[in-house]
């Protein structure tokens, strides 16, 4: 006799209607795992509706669109829109991160996890200061420390790193060898 | 007498990057790069030279670079630490350059060491992330045109609501904890004035006849209101007609109504 009454099995439309409502109300990016847990269905049939939502969203030119960011899924505006978008919310892009900065992210992006020595090395100048404006907005963070003379500490990129990147993954990173045709055609 | 410069260059080293801006006799300002540390300087130069990176004319960037320091110099502006350490570096390797080789070794056919190697090895490692650095930047901007929504009120957002009975229980407590402890305080703190003392003092001696000092200092709770204590029955022994009565040394004193 159990008592667990069995969840009626949802119709593919409905199951990629309430998929859609529960990326809506996610804060962050959410995972195609923890959205089957909490509607109790595979990951198979979870990513499967994210597709077809996604195609929807496409098809009929909405303003919004499903994109995969962080491991997760999230809704989003389109690029096109966001002149409108900053008229309406008053704000202005955030202050852009300095040279300085990027390249030391980009440095720590690629060769985390990566000491400060190490950095300086790739980079030939000092980056206390970058490295300090990139744990403020947390877009890195302290990963243990190298056991090697002086222990120091080691630094890697954030999930708030891909999300402000607009990343799946770091894989999603391309490869910093192909950075080596652009060096290599300096002459 | 003077001729006027053809440029002057103004360093900017905020931020562990210098910007050089050239500035022509119109007073027109020309930004020529901003560099992120010395590498970033010495592409540029080399880009300025035309010049090979696989075959950097080792003497004549150096010569530049040393002229970019030297502006810097002469226009008072700190020269970072790292921009040093590549111009030693580049004397060094320069230096090395102009030494004959080593005929034995040549002789035995071994392959010369370009002492230029280890700093093209860096600029080309360098570059690359220079660019990763460009592609990052690029990525950012594009990002900033997309807008998740904002966040939805929840008991996360709200940690307020996530309070019960028990939470506001303790808070309670804690209030009334403190509360006692500022009574404690206040009554250490309460002091009689003078004043108030001396009336005290009188009315009883006058209701009652007589009191007795050791018993009346006995009911002071603090030094102070002691020393006030002593001193108002001194005020009213002078002042008012009150007598001093002791049936035996260092037995009590009686304060008497006359």
């Amino acid at each position: 006799m159990s008592e667990t009454a069995a969840q009626p099995a949802r119709g593919t439309s409905e199951l990629v209607a309430v998929v859609e409502a529960l990326i809506f109300v996610a804060d962050e990016p959410i995972t195609s795992k923890l959205i089957g847990e909490v509607l109790d269905e595979d990951k198979q049939a979870i990513e499967a509706a994210v597709e077809q939502l996604k195609q929807e969203y496409e098809n009929r030119d909405s303003g919004l669109q499903i994109r995969e960011i962080a491991g997760g899924w999230q809704i989003a505006t389109r690029t096109e829109f966001h002149e409108e978008i900053r008229k309406f919310l008053k704000t202005r892009p955030s202050a852009k991160l300095s040279i300085a900065s990027l390249e030391t992210l980009a440095v720590i992006a690629y060769k985390q996890p990566v000491t400060v020595p190490e950095i300086l090395e790739i980079r030939g100048v000092q980056s206390a200061s970058a490295i300090k404006t990139l744990l403020d907005k947390r877009l890195i963070v302290a990963k243990g420390r190298k056991e090697t003379v002086g222990r120091p500490m080691q630094y890697g990129t954030s999930k708030d790193f891909l999300i402000q990147f607009g990343l799946k993954d770091l894989t999603e990173l391309p490869s910093v060898e192909d950075f080596e045709d652009l060096a290599g055609g300096l002459t | 007498m003077s001729q006027p410069e053809p440029e002057i260059y103004t360093f900017d080293f905020h931020k562990e990057t210098a910007e050089i801006l050239a500035e022509s006799s119109d007073e027109l300002k020309l930004k020529i790069g901003e560099f992120a540390g010395p590498l970033d300087l010495l592409l540029y130069l080399i880009r300025q030279e035309q010049a090979n990176i696989f075959d950097i004319p080792i003497a004549r960037i150096t010569d530049e670079y040393l002229r970019f320091i030297r502006l810097m110099k002469s226009l008072d502006i700190a020269v970072a630490a790292d921009f040093l350490v590549m111009a030693s570096t580049l004397i060094e390797i320069k230096s090395k350059m102009l030494l004959p080789r080593d005929p034995t070794a040549e002789a035995a056919g071994e392959e010369m060491d370009d002492p230029r190697q280890e700093l093209v090895d860096r600029l080309l490692e360098y570059e690359k992330y220079k660019s990763a650095a460009q592609m990052l930047y690029e990525k950012t901007t594009l990002e900033q045109a997309v807008f998740a929504r904002g966040k939805i009120e929840s008991d996360d957002a709200n940690a307020e609501i996530d309070a019960g009975v028990f939470d506001l229980l303790t808070v309670f407590q804690k209030i009334v904890a403190r509360r006692a402890e500022e009574i404690k305080m206040e009554i250490h703190r309460e002091e009689i004035s003078l004043a108030d003392m001396i009336r005290d003092l009188k009315r009883r001696i006058f209701e009652t006849g007589e009191v007795s000092l050791i018993a009346f200092f006995e009911e002071m709770h603090s030094r102070r209101e002691l020393v006030t204590a002593f001193i108002a029955a001194l005020e009213i022994v002078r002042t008012e007609s009150v007598k001093l009565i002791q049936k035996k040394t260092f037995g009590d004193v009686i304060l008497r109504k006359v």
